[in-house]
């Protein structure tokens, strides 16, 4: 087996992985994480899609892998904003949890004391 | 088995079991810890599918900025880290949602072994049109040239997560700086640190923005590491993080996608072409446009991570 199906196959993995941390794990930052994992999981299958169309003496395709760099940013950006408003969310009602029905605290302006 | 087949089995198993950690692990700080060191793992997975660019935008972006980030959320969720009896799903749910995702799992599997040998490529065009563009990286001319509106879109989107992530601010900080006052006393190893590292990481940045142009490397890859020289020295507390209403910060944030189209326009009137480039111009143009875009990155992804404003503002 090459190194780039098995590469493939490790993103498939990671792909599942990730796929049931999300849907098993109730924490909304285990939650992203696991989003995490699925994204650099379907990279991952579209870099070996790179490694297969090697040609014209590039051991790459580069669009493919100029798609995944691009991916990998947005993907920050998106964590960034989940991230955001997790801590919102735990400033606002004390917990962490994406329950509708969570206890809350007496609504305040969700300042934190420093 | 060679031993290069050999290591690859073994990093395939490393990056599987990492993964598996940061899903399983007992508390999330220390799924997180797993995931930064998935993420570098990951990154030499990317080299060994002879993908450099890609790897150091992981190991920069993927695993370094982004694991600045969730440890810092990790910190500041303490206390509501443990999972109530009555979210945690029952035996029968997690059953099912494994069978699902191995299933998932497997159909790819499927998928990646079924795929021919010599698949579709677009590696031919991009080499033939390469000299066109004065670079002698085929990434960097994909993402600046052929493939320029996406690299643009995909800055705004990079904008949007910062006007996001500053809504989120509460009434009174508006308009206010995110993160920690700038320290009267820093803490000494910190401010040491920071202070070593940070002149070094500026020139490894600014380099390895400028070889993009001919060796893997480019804006993303330079601009993050910049980003992170700055996060170094705002978490040493040496400086501050400015307020989310200061102009040159939001001149700087649409500072990249702004020179892009403008630039993008101009080729319209000029070269016969949106998003066209003039001939012979090319290369300047282009360098021209990514001194921009790595520098909007490097303002951006740190005031990603600094989050919604959390001081209230200066008059």
């Amino acid at each position: 087996m090459s190194s780039a199906t098995l590469a493939g196959l490790v993103g498939a993995a990671l792909v599942g992985l990730g796929l049931y941390g999300v849907i098993a794990d109730p924490q909304p930052l285990r939650k992203i994480l696991a989003f995490n994992l699925i994204g650099s999981g379907v990279f991952l299958v579209f870099g070996i899609v790179a490694r297969k169309g090697a040609a014209a003496g590039l051991s790459a395709d580069p669009v493919p892998q100029a798609m995944v760099i691009t991916g990998i940013v947005v993907a920050f950006a998106a964590s960034a904003l989940a991230v955001a408003l997790t801590l919102r969310l735990f400033e606002e009602t004390g917990r962490a949890t994406l329950r509708p029905d969570a206890g809350t605290k007496p609504p305040g302006d969700g300042a934190v004391a420093e | 088995m060679s031993v290069l087949q050999a290591l690859d089995v073994g990093l395939a198993l490393l990056v599987f079991a990492v993964a598996a950690w940061t899903v399983f692990a007992p508390g999330p700080f220390a799924a997180t810890v797993g995931y930064v060191v998935y993420g570098l793992l990951l990154s030499l997975v990317w080299i060994r599918l002879f993908a450099v660019d890609v790897a150091l935008t992981e190991a920069a972006i993927g695993s370094g900025v982004t694991g600045v980030l969730l440890i810092g959320a990790a910190a500041r969720l303490r206390g509501a880290e443990t999972t109530p009896a009555e979210e945690a799903l029952t035996g029968l749910t997690r059953l099912f949602a494994a069978g699902l995702c191995l299933l998932v799992a497997a159909a790819l599997a499927a998928v990646v072994l079924l795929l021919p040998d010599q698949g579709p490529t677009l590696a031919p065009q991009s080499m033939e049109r390469l000299p066109e563009t004065g670079l002698g990286n085929p990434v960097t001319a994909v993402l600046i040239a052929f493939r320029s509106f996406d690299t643009m879109l995909e800055k705004v989107v990079l904008v949007l997560g910062v006007v996001g992530v500053w809504s989120l601010a509460a009434d009174r900080y508006w308009g206010g700086a995110p993160g920690e006052a700038r320290a009267e006393r820093p803490e000494p190893t910190l401010a040491f640190f920071a202070q070593m590292l940070a002149p070094i990481g500026i020139l490894v940045g600014v380099h390895v923005f400028w070889v993009g142009a001919d060796e893997p490397g480019g804006a993303f890859q330079g601009g993050a590491i910049l980003a992170a020289m700055w996060m170094i020295v705002m978490m040493a507390r040496l400086t501050e993080a400015p307020q989310a209403s200061a102009f040159w910060l939001r001149l700087a944030l649409i500072a990249g996608p702004a020179v892009f189209l403008a630039a993008g326009v101009a080729g319209a009137v000029v070269a016969g072409g949106f998003f066209a480039y003039p001939p012979g111009l090319a290369k300047p143009l282009i360098l021209f446009i990514e001194t921009f875009m790595t520098f909007t990155i490097a303002v951006t992804l740190p005031m990603l991570v600094a989050g919604p404003p959390r001081r209230e503002p200066r008059r």
